[in-house]
C-alpha cells in the first residue's frame, strides 16, 4: 500500500538528480567512515553537555535579559524545581546535593572534543563535496511541489520510500544544514560568551547578544532547540526502520549485508 | 597483499612515532611558556589545560569589559559565606583598625599592610562584573590598589610564577599565576560604590580578579605569599578549588 501512495506522490523529485538514488556498489557505504565517526562522538558529546548543562541549571534555575541579574533582580523566567544551592528561594524547603564541580569540567572537556570534532567533520567535509553532494538541496527541491509533497509525506505519518534510504529528502537536508551551521555555531558562541577571560578579549561575543544574562538565556534556547531536534530525529530515524538506519549510521550498510550481496 | 599491509604498516608506524613525538614536543613547549594549569592531571586534565593554554595564548594582556555609572547594580548581591570565625570578629568589632595583610614568600622586602596603608597608596577603580559560577551577576564600582604596585614595593622575584591569597576563615586560598597578579584590572579592593567595602562583599580586603569566576575573587585577604611551586600548599593544585572539584582556572 505505502509503495502505491509514494509512486503517486512526487517524492522521486525531492532527490536532486546527480544524487544515486539506489545502492550505487556494494562497495560504497550510506555514509562515509568519516561521516560515521563524527556522528557518533558528536553524540555522546552531545549527552554529556546536556547532563552537564542541566546540572548547572539547577544551581541557579532563574534566566535573565540584559548584563546582569541575580536574586536580588526581576528574572525572564524561573524554572519551578528545587535548587543546589540556598542562595536561591525556590519555595522548596531542600537543597538538593551540589554537582557543579564536575559537571562544569566534564561541561567544558566535552565542548572541547564537540568543537575540535565538529572542526574536523566540516573540513572533511569540505575536502569531500560531502556538503554538495549529500546536504545541499538540489534545484528539483526547490520547487513547490516538491516541498509540499514531502511535508504532506511526513503530515501522513508515511514510511519513507526506498530511495529515501540511499539520500536525504529536502526537509532533511534544510534541517541537518540548520543544525550543522546554525544551532551549533550559535551554541557554541552563546557559550563562549559566558566566558570572562574570553569577552575580555572578543567584549563583542557578548555585548552583541545584549549582554551576559542574555547570552546565557539564548544558550539555555539553543540548547533546547538542539534537544527537540534530537528527539525529532530519532523518532523519525524510528519510523523509517530503527535497525537499518541504525547499521546505516554504524557499518555504513543500510539493509542487512546478504541483499547487497 | 602482503606489500600493500607492509606499506600501511610503516605508514602507520610513521604517523604514530610524528604524533607522539609531535604531542611531546608540544607539552615542552606548553610547560616552557607556562601554559600548564597547576590542576593538569586527572579525568579532566586535558580540558582544563586545553582552556588555560587557550586563554593564556589569547587573553594575557586583555582587559575585562568596563561598565558606565548607570550600569552599576542598584543592590549589589552579598551572597552567604560561612558564619563568622571568633578571630575575624575581633576584628570586625575593633573597625578593621589593626587588620594586616602580611607579604612573604619569593620577594626582598616582606611587609605587613594596615588598610589604612593601602588607602595611602595610589587608589584605582574598576566598574566590572562579578560572574558567578552558577550563573548570576552584578555590577559595581570597585576601588583599591592594583596588585601589581603591591608586588613592587616589596620587590617580587622575576623567576616568580604564582601569588597565592589567603582568607582569614579557615580553608578559603587561591592562587593566580604571573599574567594575572601582573595586569591592571587585578586589585586587592578596600572599597565599593564610593564606600567601604561591605563585610558582605568582602571588606575589609578582597582580591578582585575580573577575568576569572568570582571564586577566584577571596574575600577577607590578610595573606599574600610569592612562590614559584604549587607543591607547597595544600595538595599542590594551585588552591582548594580544585580539591573541592572545581577548576583552578576559572577564567573558563
Amino acid at each position: 500500500m505505502s509503495t502505491l501512495k509514494s509512486a503517486e506522490l512526487p517524492l522521486g523529485a525531492s532527490v536532486p538528480k546527480s544524487t544515486p538514488v539506489g545502492p550505487p556498489a556494494a562497495s560504497t557505504p550510506r555514509h562515509s567512515i568519516f561521516v560515521r565517526i563524527t556522528h557518533w562522538i558528536t553524540t555522546l558529546c552531545f549527552f554529556a553537555l546536556v547532563v552537564t548543562g542541566a546540572e548547572i541549571v539547577v544551581s541557579h534555575p532563574r534566566f535573565y535579559w540584559g548584563e546582569t541579574g541575580n536574586v536580588l533582580t526581576e528574572p525572564l523566567f524561573k524554572i519551578p524545581i528545587p535548587s543546589s544551592r540556598n542562595l536561591v528561594p525556590t519555595g522548596y524547603g531542600y537543597v538538593l546535593p551540589d554537582q557543579n564541580g564536575w559537571s562544569r569540567a566534564l561541561h567544558f572537556q566535552t565542548a572541547w572534543m564537540l568543537a575540535l570534532t565538529g572542526s574536523l567533520y566540516v573540513i572533511f567535509s569540505l575536502i569531500t563535496k560531502h556538503f554538495r553532494k549529500n546536504l545541499l538541496p538540489g534545484k528539483a527541491d526547490f520547487s513547490w511541489r516538491t516541498c509540499v509533497g514531502v511535508i504532506a509525506h511526513h503530515l501522513r505519518f508515511e514510511r519513507p520510500s526506498d530511495s529515501d534510504a540511499w539520500s536525504y529528502n529536502v526537509l532533511q537536508r534544510i534541517t541537518y544544514l540548520f543544525v550543522i551551521f546554525v544551532l551549533f555555531p550559535m551554541v557554541i558562541w552563546t557559550g563562549l560568551a559566558l566566558s570572562p577571560a574570553f569577552n575580555s578579549a572578543f567584549p563583542a561575543t557578548v555585548n552583541l547578544l545584549g549582554g551576559r544574562q542574555s547570552a546565557r538565556t539564548l544558550h539555555f534556547f539553543i540548547s533546547l532547540a538542539l534537544v527537540l531536534f534530537l528527539l525529532v530525529h530519532v523518532v523519525l530515524v524510528w519510523r523509517a526502520g530503527f535497525v537499518n538506519r541504525m547499521r546505516a549510521m554504524i557499518t555504513g550498510q543500510p539493509s542487512p549485508r546478504k541483499e547487497i550481496l | 597483499m602482503t606489500n600493500l599491509s607492509r606499506r600501511k604498516l610503516i605508514a602507520t608506524g610513521l604517523a604514530a612515532t610524528a604524533g607522539i613525538s609531535g604531542l611531546g614536543v608540544a607539552a615542552r613547549l606548553a610547560q616552557k611558556y607556562g601554559l600548564i594549569p597547576p590542576d593538569h592531571g586527572g579525568l579532566y586534565g586535558p580540558g582544563e589545560t586545553l582552556t588555560y593554554a587557550s586563554m593564556r595564548l589569547l587573553t594575557r594582556h586583555s582587559l575585562a569589559r568596563e561598565f558606565s555609572r548607570s550600569q552599576i547594580s542598584k543592590r549589589p548581591l552579598e551572597n552567604e559565606v560561612a558564619p563568622f570565625s571568633e578571630e575575624f570578629k575581633r576584628f570586625q568589632a575593633a573597625k578593621f583598625a589593626d587588620w594586616r595583610l602580611t607579604v612573604d614568600g619569593m620577594v626582598a622586602r616582606p611587609a605587613s599592610f594596615s588598610i589604612d596603608q593601602l588607602k595611602s597608596y595610589p587608589s584605582h577603580s574598576q566598574i566590572t562584573e562579578v560572574v558567578c559560577e552558577e550563573g548570576w551577576s552584578y555590577i559595581a564600582e570597585w576601588n583599591g590598589v592594583p596588585l601589581s604596585y603591591i608586588l613592587d614595593l616589596v620587590g617580587a622575584h622575576p623567576q616568580a610564577k604564582y601569588v597565592f591569597y589567603f582568607s582569614i576563615e579557615p580553608d578559603w586560598w587561591e592562587s593566580m599565576d604571573m599574567a594575572d597578579a601582573l595586569h591592571p584590572q587585578t586589585f586587592l579592593t578596600y572599597g565599593m560604590n564610593g564606600s567601604e567595602l561591605p563585610v558582605g562583599n568582602g571588606g575589609p580586603l578582597r582580591v578582585r580578579l575580573p577575568r576569572q569566576l568570582g571564586y577566584k575573587s577571596v574575600k577577607f585577604i590578610n595573606r599574600l605569599i610569592v612562590t614559584d611551586d604549587v607543591k607547597k600548599f595544600g595538595k599542590g593544585l594551585g588552591s582548594v578549588s580544585p580539591e573541592g572539584g572545581y577548576a583552578w582556572y576559572a577564567g573558563i
